[in-house]
């Protein structure tokens, strides 16, 4: 029962894919649509990475510092820690975490909003190709915003490190850039945008989905929301882990 | 003019609509009316293509619409309009861009021909100065006006109307029910409404479709509704005593008369 109805929603998954790649009925129009999105979904989501971005790189120091401890390891490989540790795993994969809660369950409640509310049949009946105009413009959006997000969540999270172990006093200024510019390894920041782009697709792609075909009420609503989340939540961390299995 | 051939729908067992052929004619309201369930929605959203039948067929002129592919069917679509009974207006979008949405989509006419056309629409159904205004901030007689101008604004060839009048005062209702009549009259347009108001089946209804249990019970217009002698139809449009002891005042008249 289970595998019938895993295949039965990833059949309609790629079936919704496909009909959302098609060429747009007036160009602009989505081209404003998207702009739209990516203003809702990249500069909407700023402030929360942020935030999150910064307590993730002063926890991240303050723990390492306590694990190192009196050890032989030089107090400037925090620094390093910080640095790669945010790069591979944790700005990716924690913004995106979050942005699937946030954005995700944003856009899954507006889609299921507008089928809930007859926008889709609306759109249906004066000719519009209802899979390419509200999905595809999200996708895109969130595949150019979310890597930039977790750039600026990247640099923000080793910010973050040097307040929290330089400002005490727990290591010194010189030692935090030396352990930052030690052992650099260039391509940690391309799998750092592989993930980005791989995750913004599947959060933005799954939340479409569970919103495109939601039925019922405001009851069903909230539970496409959460599965939206849910399902988005589990298949990032899946990738992420088949993405570190072939690219590190 | 639309027609539909042994249209046959189940949803699992149940067995909607049971074989239903019917016309519906150009420049004249058509309603479909019958009790709740007894598959007016079914028929409507078969009509427009939201829903695959089961068997049967569905011709808008000589095309039957459910032998077309996806692109084919939105072609169709585009000479097509629609009245949700909700409305189904864009909430984020203003009176004036809820109505230019399909011509941003599908025309390629200038910023100022759009406006003029706006502006056309809005006062072929009699509403002035709320371009600016979001629906929430108009009444809902004056957004099933922008409905009705929103579903016009490409001239379509046919228009749908589901349930125009649920939720408005009855002289708002009927002036709803006048204007479409008289859109549908001036632009030659096939109009098939659904409804279960009593003062839309006596007041516009020259081609009435009456449904039970999926299937055709009767058909006529409003000049036959009060003789007929169709007990579905009575119990339908006479539905409370009033209104019965009004249909037997008016029938002994006319019998005076004669």
């Amino acid at each position: 029962m289970f595998l019938v109805s895993f295949f039965d929603h990833l059949g309609q998954y790629f079936l919704l894919l496909k009909s959302a790649v098609a060429k747009p009925e007036r160009f602009s129009m989505y081209y404003k649509e998207t702009v739209r999105q990516m203003d809702a979904i990249g500069v909407g989501s700023l402030f929360i990475v942020l935030l999150i971005s910064v307590f993730i790189g002063m926890v991240t120091a303050v723990q390492f510092a306590d694990q190192l401890g009196d050890s032989f390891i030089p107090s400037y490989y925090i620094g390093y820690i910080v640095r790669d540790i945010t790069i591979i795993e944790m700005a990716p994969t924690i913004t995106c975490l979050v942005l699937a809660g946030k954005v995700g369950s944003n856009l899954a409640a507006e889609i299921g909003g507008m089928r809930q509310k007859e926008h889709i049949d609306a759109m249906e009946i004066m000719g519009v190709n209802t899979a390419a105009y509200l999905i595809m413009p999200k996708i895109i959006a969130a595949v150019i915003m979310i890597p930039l997000l977790v750039a600026v969540s990247a640099f923000v999270s080793i910010i973050g490190g040097y307040l929290a172990t330089v400002l005490p006093g727990s290591l010194s200024h010189t030692e935090y850039v030396l352990g930052l510019r030690s052992f650099f390894e260039p391509s940690y920041v391309r799998i750092m945008f592989v993930k980005a782009c791989v995750f913004a697709f599947l959060l933005t792609s799954i939340s479409c989905y569970y919103g495109y075909y939601v039925k019922g009420g405001s009851i069903e609503l909230g539970e496409a929301s959460t599965s939206a989340v849910v399902v988005s939540n589990v298949l990032i961390l899946l990738f992420d882990f088949i993405i570190a299995l072939l690219l590190t | 003019m639309i027609r539909t051939v042994d249209l046959v729908k189940s949803f699992g067992e149940n067995e909607v609509l049971k074989g239903i052929n019917t016309e519906f004619y150009a420049g004249k309201p058509n309603l479909i009316i019958g009790l709740s369930g007894a598959g007016k929605t079914v028929l409507l959203k078969l009509l427009i293509g939201l829903f695959e039948p089961t068997s049967g067929s569905v011709f808008y002129g000589d095309t039957d619409i459910f032998d077309l592919n996806a692109k084919q069917l939105r072609a169709i679509r585009m000479n097509v309009g629609m009245l949700f009974q909700g409305n189904a207006l864009f909430d984020s979008m203003t009176v004036g861009e809820n109505i230019r949405f399909p011509m941003d989509m599908f025309t390629r006419k200038t910023a100022k021909e759009k406006l003029m056309r706006v502006d056309e629409c809005l006062e072929m159904v009699n509403l002035d100065g709320v371009n600016d205004r979001f629906p929430s901030e108009v009444s809902g007689g004056m957004q099933k006006r922008v409905g009705i101008a929103r579903a016009l604004v490409l001239e379509p060839d046919y228009f749908f109307c589901d349930e125009p009048n649920s939720g408005l005062d009855p002289q708002t209702s009927i002036l709803v029910d006048e204007l479409i009549c008289d859109l549908t009259n001036t632009h030659n347009i096939t109009t098939v409404i659904n409804t279960h108001d009593m003062n839309s089946v006596m007041g516009i209804g020259d081609n009435i479709l009456l449904l039970k249990n999926g299937q055709v019970s009767w058909r006529g217009d409003k000049s036959q509704v009060l003789e007929s002698d169709n007990e579905t139809l009575e119990d339908f449009i006479f539905a409370s005593p009033f209104l019965r002891r009004l249909r037997e005042d008016a029938l002994k008249l006319r019998h005076l008369d004669d």
